[in-house]
C-alpha cells in the first residue's frame, strides 16, 4: 500500500538527531508494548507480514506524528480486534467481557529463550518455487505496481532499472502472505540501483541503493 | 528510569500508557499471555542480546581470515556458529567495508534490523528522518553522524525490504596490529555495524 510508512526519498522529516545515551526503551509502556506484541505473535494468529500491514495501515498523518511503539500498539490493537481475540470495548475497559478464543500456543516464560533463539526463517527450499527468473548480473526493471494491500517494493524503485547483484534464494512472498497467509515462495534478489536512475541528475556521487526484491516485483529490462 | 510510570497516579499517565496497561491486563486475563514471559522477553533484549554480539563477530573476522571468508560467503552459518541465532537474524548477509566501498543499512518501509547481533534498533533507525534520506542522500546522512568519506568511495545503501538481515563489517582501525579479538571488539561500536559510523579509532579504546 502507498502509505506513510514508505518513506524512502521523502523530504522534510528533519534532522536524524542520534542520541548516544538513549535507553533501549524510553518508558515502561514501551517495554510492555514490545513484549505484548512479541508474546501475541507467538499465539500464531497472524504472521509477520500481516503484522507489518496492520502498522502501515495507520492513517498517514497519525503514522508520521506518532512514535515507533505507538505504531506497534496500533498494529496489535487492530489485529486483536480483527481476529476476534479482543473487542475494542474490552481493550478500552482493560477487562474481559467475552470468552477468550482458543489460540495455537501461549508463550511461557521458560520457553522464551528457546523460542527467540529458534526464530523462524522465511527461507524455503529452492524446489518450492519454479526456476529463478533472473541470473546474477541480469538487468531488470522493478514493476510499477500500486496495490492497496501489503507489498515490499518501495515506491522509490518502481519503474526503475537495476541489476541483480545477489541471488538470496527462495523466500515467502510478503504480498500473498499478508493478504491470505499463503506463502507462495519465490526467488529473492538484492537488486542494485544507481543513484541517478533513482534520483536523477541531483543524485549524490557514487551513491547506490540495494533493494531486496522478489520475482513478482521484477521484469527483464 | 526503569520503573517510570508504575508509581504515578492515573492522572499523570498519558493516554498511551493507559492503553498499554489496559491491554496487558486484558490479554493476561484472557490467558493469551503469561506476564512472566513478558518480563523474560524484555530482559532478553535489555540484558542479553545487543551489539556486543555483533562486535564479537566483527573482531573474529578481523583476526581470523578463515572465519571472515566464511562470514562473507555464508553469514548465517558463520554467525550462527557463534551462538547468535534466532528471531530477526535467521538469514544474514555480511557487508565488508573497504577503502573503495562503504556499506550502510536501512529499512525504509519499517524497522528491519539484525536483532541477534545488534539487539533492538535505536530510535533514529526506526524514525522518518533516517528512513527517508538514507537511500537518497546517504553522504548527507553520514555527515550528520560525523562521517565524511572521500568522493571516490562508493556508498552502498542496503534497504532491508525482505527477511534477509544485513550487518556491516567496518574496516579495522589503524594501529591495532597484534591486538586480540577481545581488545578489538571494544572498537566495534554499534553504529559501525549499521554503517553510520566507522570503527572507533585505536586511541579511543578503553
Amino acid at each position: 500500500m502507498n502509505g506513510a510508512h514508505d518513506l524512502g526519498g521523502d523530504h522534510g522529516h528533519g534532522p536524524i538527531a542520534p542520541d548516544p545515551n538513549e535507553p533501549l526503551f524510553h518508558d515502561e509502556w514501551e517495554r510492555r508494548c514490545f513484549a505484548l506484541t512479541l508474546a501475541m505473535g507467538f499465539t500464531g494468529q497472524w504472521n509477520i507480514d500481516q503484522s507489518r500491514y496492520a502498522r502501515e495501515s495507520m492513517r498517514p498523518g497519525r503514522y508520521l506524528e506518532t512514535t515507533y511503539y505507538e505504531h506497534w500498539l496500533h498494529g496489535l490493537e487492530v489485529l486483536l480486534a480483527e481476529r476476534g481475540l479482543a473487542s475494542p470495548a474490552e481493550m478500552a475497559a482493560g477487562a474481559q467481557q467475552e470468552p477468550a478464543k482458543p489460540v495455537a500456543r501461549i508463550l511461557e516464560a521458560d520457553d522464551v529463550a528457546a523460542a527467540l533463539a529458534k526464530g523462524g526463517s522465511a527461507r524455503r527450499a529452492d524446489a518450492s518455487a519454479g526456476p529463478a527468473k533472473f541470473e546474477l548480473g541480469a538487468v531488470v526493471r522493478a514493476r510499477n505496481i500500486n496495490p492497496p494491500s501489503h507489498t515490499r517494493v518501495p515506491r522509490y524503485v518502481r519503474g526503475r532499472r537495476g541489476r541483480i547483484e545477489k541471488v538470496h534464494g527462495v523466500f515467502v512472498f510478503p504480498d500473498s502472505h499478508a493478504a491470505t497467509g499463503e506463502e507462495q515462495p519465490q526467488w529473492l534478489y538484492a537488486v542494485r540501483f544507481e543513484g541517478r536512475e533513482l534520483w536523477g541528475p541531483d543524485a549524490e556521487a557514487g551513491a547506490v541503493a540495494y533493494v531486496d526484491l522478489w520475482d513478482d516485483y521484477l521484469d527483464p529490462a | 528510569m526503569p520503573h517510570d510510570g508504575h508509581d504515578h497516579s492515573h492522572s499523570e499517565l498519558t493516554e498511551t500508557e493507559l492503553r498499554v496497561r489496559a491491554l496487558e491486563s486484558l490479554l493476561v486475563e484472557k490467558g493469551y499471555v503469561d506476564p512472566a514471559a513478558l518480563d523474560e522477553l524484555i530482559d532478553t533484549y535489555e540484558t542479553k542480546v545487543g551489539p556486543r554480539n555483533g562486535a564479537a563477530v566483527v573482531a573474529k573476522a578481523w583476526t581470523d581470515p578463515e572465519f571472515k571468508a566464511w562470514l562473507l560467503e555464508d553469514a548465517s552459518a558463520a554467525i550462527h556458529s557463534l551462538g547468535y541465532t534466532g528471531r530477526q537474524g535467521e538469514d544474514m548477509v555480511a557487508l565488508e567495508n573497504t577503502p573503495d566501498v562503504h556499506n550502510m543499512v536501512v529499512c525504509t518501509l519499517c524497522s528491519c534490523y539484525p536483532w541477534p547481533v545488534l539487539g533492538l534498533p535505536p530510535t533514529w533507525y526506526k524514525a522518518a528522518p533516517y528512513r527517508s534520506r538514507a537511500v537518497s542522500q546517504p553522504r548527507a546522512v553520514l555527515a550528520e553522524f560525523g562521517v565524511e568519506l572521500p568522493d571516490d568511495v562508493e556508498v552502498r545503501v542496503w534497504d532491508s525490504t525482505a527477511e534477509t538481515r544485513y550487518m556491516v563489517i567496518p574496516m579495522r582501525p589503524a594501529g591495532t596490529e597484534g591486538w586480540d579479538a577481545e581488545r578489538l571488539a571494544a572498537l566495534v561500536n554499534r553504529d559501525s555495524m549499521i554503517g553510520t559510523a566507522l570503527a572507533t579509532p585505536a586511541e579511543g579504546a578503553a
